[in-house]
């Protein structure tokens, strides 16, 4: 039997944190990018193109995270794809951020008052430009404290891709705990890498609402 | 070579399936209650407690608000039998669940105490009530109705979360999922169809939340 000291288990749980950050950073760019997609269908003028949009938002907020991991990992291969724990949980946090991030920026794309389009109009930029020159970074701007706080969650969430077999902190705590069979103290420092992570963007969001109140 | 899809097995299924649900809802249903009411006793504690108790409750929101709730639940179930606490796992899980509620909701109803205007409890002191009962009677009930609409987002949030606790062996929804897909090997179609489950049952909770607030509370929710 293999001997684990207090420095081993640190060890061997902040090299599998590693994993988390690149599965958090990864599922946060893959959400930005399939969540601006999502949001010019929610945001668009043609009734069938903000009614898919909304479905698919809808869909995703209204279902278990754990549930569209598990589409995903059985799912894909269906389709012919070999598919790894890794894949899936990027492609499944990857469309679970893009729905939340879609439905955050189209409450920013809202709260911008109507003479923002009409100004772009009336400076005879086309709608493609409008969105890109002037809606959208405004939308962005007012939109940082919950896009951050959502990034908080996502990282969070990052937690349940051990389920599908994806080695990251919380499978890899899983493994020492059945070796030194303290869960006290193994699951305690996962709790305090994951706060470490989290509690610095937590504050970060709430400085940017408070800013953004005054 | 393709994949043909099979629902053949779901006739023997139906009955796994309710079940399942029918544990889900017990365990929202009870996160519910102790939920909210534990996150009464902690905003009233945040805004009026001695300094010590308000310091203990920040801490206690900022740790469960920034780690995972699977390993809050680990915690509890796997972490806790070693300082003598050993719970079942339905147990566990309504533990969890209310803690991890608890932390979100604390926030959301300090906010609504905070949005009562201080004229409200002065004519109450004025006319005679006790402390306790200008909170109970006069404050609460307007924060709550202020509140109701987060409130039910957090609470349908905690309704999906709690696919988590099938990983304690609860056997609640996931889990009759897992066990089915084990012995049908049609995995994709069982999850597909627990999915859909969990959508009607998250529309359905929202709609009985939003329904009840307004008979109830007479609150304005869309």
């Amino acid at each position: 039997m293999i001997e684990f000291t207090f420095w081993d288990i640190v060890r061997n749980l902040l090299l599998a944190a590693r994993w988390t950050v690149l599965l958090s950073l990864a599922a946060f760019v893959g959400g930005a990018l399939v969540g601006l997609v999502v949001l010019f269908f929610r945001i668009a003028k043609n009734k069938w193109s903000k009614r898919v949009a909304s479905g698919y938002i809808a869909l995703f907020q209204g279902t278990p995270l754990l549930m569209q991991l598990f589409m995903m990992f059985f799912g894909l291969p269906m389709l012919g794809l070999r598919i790894e724990p890794w894949t899936a949980a990027v492609l499944g946090l990857t469309f679970f951020a893009s729905a939340y991030l879609a439905e955050i920026w189209r409450s920013g794309v809202d709260a911008l008052p109507r003479g923002q389009w009409d100004a772009g109009a009336s400076l005879g930029l086309h709608y493609l430009q409008e969105l890109r020159l002037i809606i959208l970074p405004q939308a962005f701007a007012i939109t940082r404290a919950p896009t951050v706080g959502f990034l908080v969650q996502l990282i969070k969430s990052t937690a349940l891709t051990s389920i599908i077999g994806f080695e990251e902190l919380v499978r890899t705590s899983n493994a020492i705990n059945n070796a030194t069979f303290e869960p006290f103290k193994v699951y305690g420092l996962v709790a305090l890498i994951f706060f470490v992570m989290c509690f610095p963007l937590t504050q970060y969001a709430r400085r940017l609402e408070r800013a953004a109140a005054r | 070579m393709g994949y043909s899809l099979d629902f053949g097995w779901l006739a023997g299924a139906v009955g796994a399936i309710a079940r399942g649900a029918a544990t889900t809802v017990l365990l929202i249903a009870v996160t519910t209650l102790a939920g909210t009411f534990l996150s009464i006793l902690g905003a009233a504690g945040k805004r009026n407690g001695p300094k010590t108790l308000r310091l203990a409750i920040a801490a206690y929101v900022e740790v469960m608000r920034n780690t995972p709730f699977l390993v809050q639940l680990f915690f509890i179930f796997f972490g806790l039998p070693s300082l003598g606490i050993r719970l079942d796992p339905i147990l566990a899980a309504m533990l969890a669940m209310t803690l991890n509620m608890a932390a979100y909701t604390i926030e959301i109803v300090g906010a609504g105490l905070d949005a009562v205007p201080r004229g409200q409890t002065e004519a109450a002191l004025a006319l005679g009530l006790r402390p306790r009962q200008v909170f109970i009677k006069i404050v609460l009930p307007q924060a709550l109705k202020v509140i109701y609409p987060a409130l039910t987002s957090q609470i349908v949030i905690m309704m999906l979360e709690s696919a988590v606790v099938s990983q304690i062996a609860v056997r609640e929804l996931t889990y009759e999922a897992d066990m089915l897909q084990a012995r049908t090997f049609r995995a994709f179609e069982t999850y597909f169809v627990v999915t859909m489950v969990y959508l009607v049952l998250s529309m359905g909770l929202r709609r009985l939340l939003v329904g009840s607030g307004r008979r109830v509370l007479g609150a304005g929710v869309s």
